[in-house]
């Protein structure tokens, strides 16, 4: 790990070349604390590239995470970052883009924090058409703090608060956030990472509560506890487990322990913004008294 | 800075506390507030939500009071002073993210309308128990401001003093009001916007490179910036260095926890602020806060009819506490006599500034009205012996 920025340099020194995710990194920050086989790295990467294909100002880019190993996200990424409490990354963003309607504002967190400790906030956020762009990172299980059981974890594998195997029914996380009113809902794993990073561009793209789920590996504890081998034997699950489905129910796309993963973009559709909302309604009962609210706000 | 014409409703009125601190935060410059309905304080958002919309700001009501106390910190990193307004339960549930706006050093004004616990004990009834929970309810070791009103005029006046406290030292400031100052209805009087001060944000004048978002001058306090200028700051509630990266090790813990709290007890004596009525010289002295002093003020007063030499200290900020005047006054006074909505809480820090000097008598009560002024002044003239 420690090799790899000299390995960039020398790759610029004598080829003129540099890893195109750079830039987005805090290059002071690397290594990262992420272990080998581990997906999120990956969606970084595809986080940079939407990001590099959006065209937005960089500055103008907030990133949003929880506690969690996804948490650690907003650390390495060289934009507006802040890495909050666990499970409440959604309200601090609500209140960041309330405050300043002119950011972007992207969560980016794992599967706890957002459904289980931060499950509230998540379906209120999704109700209230929140202009933010969620990126849930899914490992199905509690990796931080060990490999305990995740809301997301399917029915069957040991976690070590499962120590017999998982009883307990999981969250279906797409069709939560389509019930609860998401405008935009795709799920892809790290194996797709041209769909992931066209995801994250859509998401970039759209204004309102966009959902995008991003299955991935944790060899460490969720792989090893069920003898499911590395990093790559998961990638290898994703390949041959896995089925493009766009437009598909999200009642039909739940993932039973290591069983088919119906993957592509469930949802997009159009709903006004809370903000939208706001301003839409105090024109109507203020009329011309009121000024819309983060129309030039924002643009400070 | 003279306080935005927008958000001040200059004039007499005749309006209740907690529409008062409303009206104080709006005079302060608050332009983002999110909370959660909880009695007796939510009043104080029913008026911000119904007059934000032509001031020019937001307000949400969020889905508890766990985000409700975060989304004000992320609103605070966009720009804008912000507040939370509760009340016990909602109090308790707001305790982390005390620690978040502590560590991140992020300016904002938590209201604390008290009301009788534990639990949910009396929703509708006052007490001044949460004056612990609000100096140590959120773990580890830190610094925080509290001011507490004693009328409507004061829910008005105090509060820009603590949007201003916030700004000025990037701390939570805690706005501890009382069932009974929320609701009662007296005249307040709101200036005119120029004769109104407002500290402004610490904003940097350095440029993106130049900065670290936790780098401290003289008075410890760094200066901010917002999301969205091209800063790119990182804002974590890990320990973390000068740059905002996380360190977790002893070395930094111990510059950024000693920072924390310095910024705050280097300026203690700046901070405190008490009134005093015939302190000097005085036998007995009486320490109160909040709603307490007003009954204290007629205790008081009866005792100096029966001849007692006996003076008033009234905390307007309880923290930091004013232990360097009660230590002085523990000098020549021969007895403290403490009223508190609790069961003893303010009177732990006077025995401590008071340090064996003088006799200290706790007037302890669980809340759920205030006392009788003849409670109070029967412990003045036992005192007085």
């Amino acid at each position: 790990m420690s090799g790899l920025p000299s390995l960039n340099a020398n790759l610029e020194q004598e080829f003129g070349l540099i890893n195109p995710v750079m830039p987005y990194l805090r290059q002071d920050r690397i290594p990262h604390i992420w272990c080998p086989g581990c997906g999120i790295g990956t969606t970084v990467n595809c986080f940079a590239r939407a990001l590099t294909d959006s065209g937005m100002d960089l500055d103008k880019v907030a990133i949003v995470s929880g506690i969690g190993c996804t948490g650690r996200v907003a650390g390495y990424m060289n934009l507006d970052s802040f890495h909050t409490t666990h499970g409440r990354a959604i309200p601090f963003a609500t209140g960041l883009k309330l405050a300043n309607p002119g950011m972007k504002v992207v969560v980016y967190s794992g599967d706890g924090d957002l459904t289980a400790i931060g499950g509230n906030h998540f379906v209120h956020a999704a109700r209230r058409n929140m202009d933010l762009m969620i990126v849930c990172v899914n490992n199905f299980t509690y990796g931080m703090t060990g490999g305990q059981v995740a809301p997301t974890t399917p029915i069957g594998p040991t976690q070590t608060t499962m120590p017999y195997g998982n009883f307990e029914n999981p969250f279906n996380l797409p069709f939560l956030a389509d019930a609860c009113g998401a405008v935009y809902v795709a799920r892809w794993t790290v194996y797709h990472v041209k769909q992931l990073a066209k995801a994250m561009l859509d998401g970039l793209n759209k204004k309102g509560f966009v959902f995008i789920e991003a299955m991935s590996p944790c060899p460490t504890l969720y792989s090893r506890r069920n003898r499911l081998g590395d990093g790559v034997d998961q990638l290898k699950y994703y390949k041959e487990k896995s089925v493009i489905r766009n437009g598909a129910d999200t009642k039909e796309v739940g993932i039973a322990y290591q069983g088919e993963i119906v993957v592509g973009k469930f949802v997009d559709r159009e709903r006004p913004t809370w903000l939208d909302s706001m301003n839409s309604h105090f024109g109507s009962v203020f009329g011309d008294r009121f000024t819309p609210y983060g129309v030039t706000d924002g643009q400070e | 800075m003279h306080a935005d014409p927008k958000g001040v409703l200059t004039g007499i009125h005749f309006i209740d506390g907690d529409h008062a601190a409303c009206e104080g935060a709006l005079a302060a410059g608050c332009r983002f507030v999110a909370g959660y309905p909880i009695t007796p304080s939510t009043e104080v958002v029913e008026r911000f939500a119904s007059r934000i919309p032509l001031v020019g700001g937001v307000f949400i009501q969020m889905e508890d009071e766990i985000a409700s106390s975060i989304a004000i910190l992320g609103g605070a990193w966009a720009g804008k002073k912000v507040m939370t307004v509760t009340s016990g339960p909602g109090l308790s549930l707001m305790m982390e993210h005390i620690g978040l706006a502590v560590i991140t050093e992020t300016p904002c004004v938590i209201v604390d309308v008290q009301r009788g616990g534990p639990s949910t004990g009396l929703p509708t009834l006052p007490a001044q128990a949460d004056l612990m929970q609000v100096k140590w309810g959120s773990h580890g070791d830190y610094e925080i401001i509290a001011l507490s009103p004693n009328s409507p005029q004061e829910c008005f006046d105090l509060m820009i003093k603590a949007f201003n406290l916030a700004e000025t030292y990037r701390v939570p400031v805690f706005f501890m009001m009382d069932e009974v100052v929320g609701h009662m209805t007296e005249r307040v009087e709101i200036p005119a916007p120029e004769d109104i001060d407002v500290v402004d944000r610490k904003w940097t004048t350095k440029k993106p490179g130049e900065y670290n978002v936790y780098q401290a001058g003289a008075d410890l306090v760094p200066e901010m910036v917002k999301a969205g200028d091209g800063y790119r700051i990182h804002v974590t509630g890990l320990t973390h260095d000068e740059r905002g990266y996380p360190a977790m090790n002893p070395v930094a813990q111990d510059k950024l926890v000693r920072r924390l709290i310095n910024k705050i007890r280097d300026h203690r004596e700046d901070i405190v602020d008490v009134r005093e009525d015939g302190v000097e010289g005085a036998d007995v002295v009486v320490v109160s806060f909040g709603i307490t002093s007003r009954v204290a003020q007629a205790a008081v007063e009866q005792a100096r009819v029966r001849g007692v030499k006996v003076g008033h200290l009234r905390l307007v900020i309880c923290w930091p506490f004013p232990a360097t005047r009660i230590a002085q006054l523990a000098e020549t006074a021969k007895a403290f006599v403490v009223p508190e909505l609790n069961m003893g809480q303010m009177v732990l820090e006077v025995e401590r500034a008071v340090c064996g000097r003088a006799a200290v008598l706790p007037i302890g009560h669980a809340g759920g009205t205030v006392h009788e002024p003849a409670t109070i002044l029967n412990k003045i003239m036992e005192a007085a012996q």
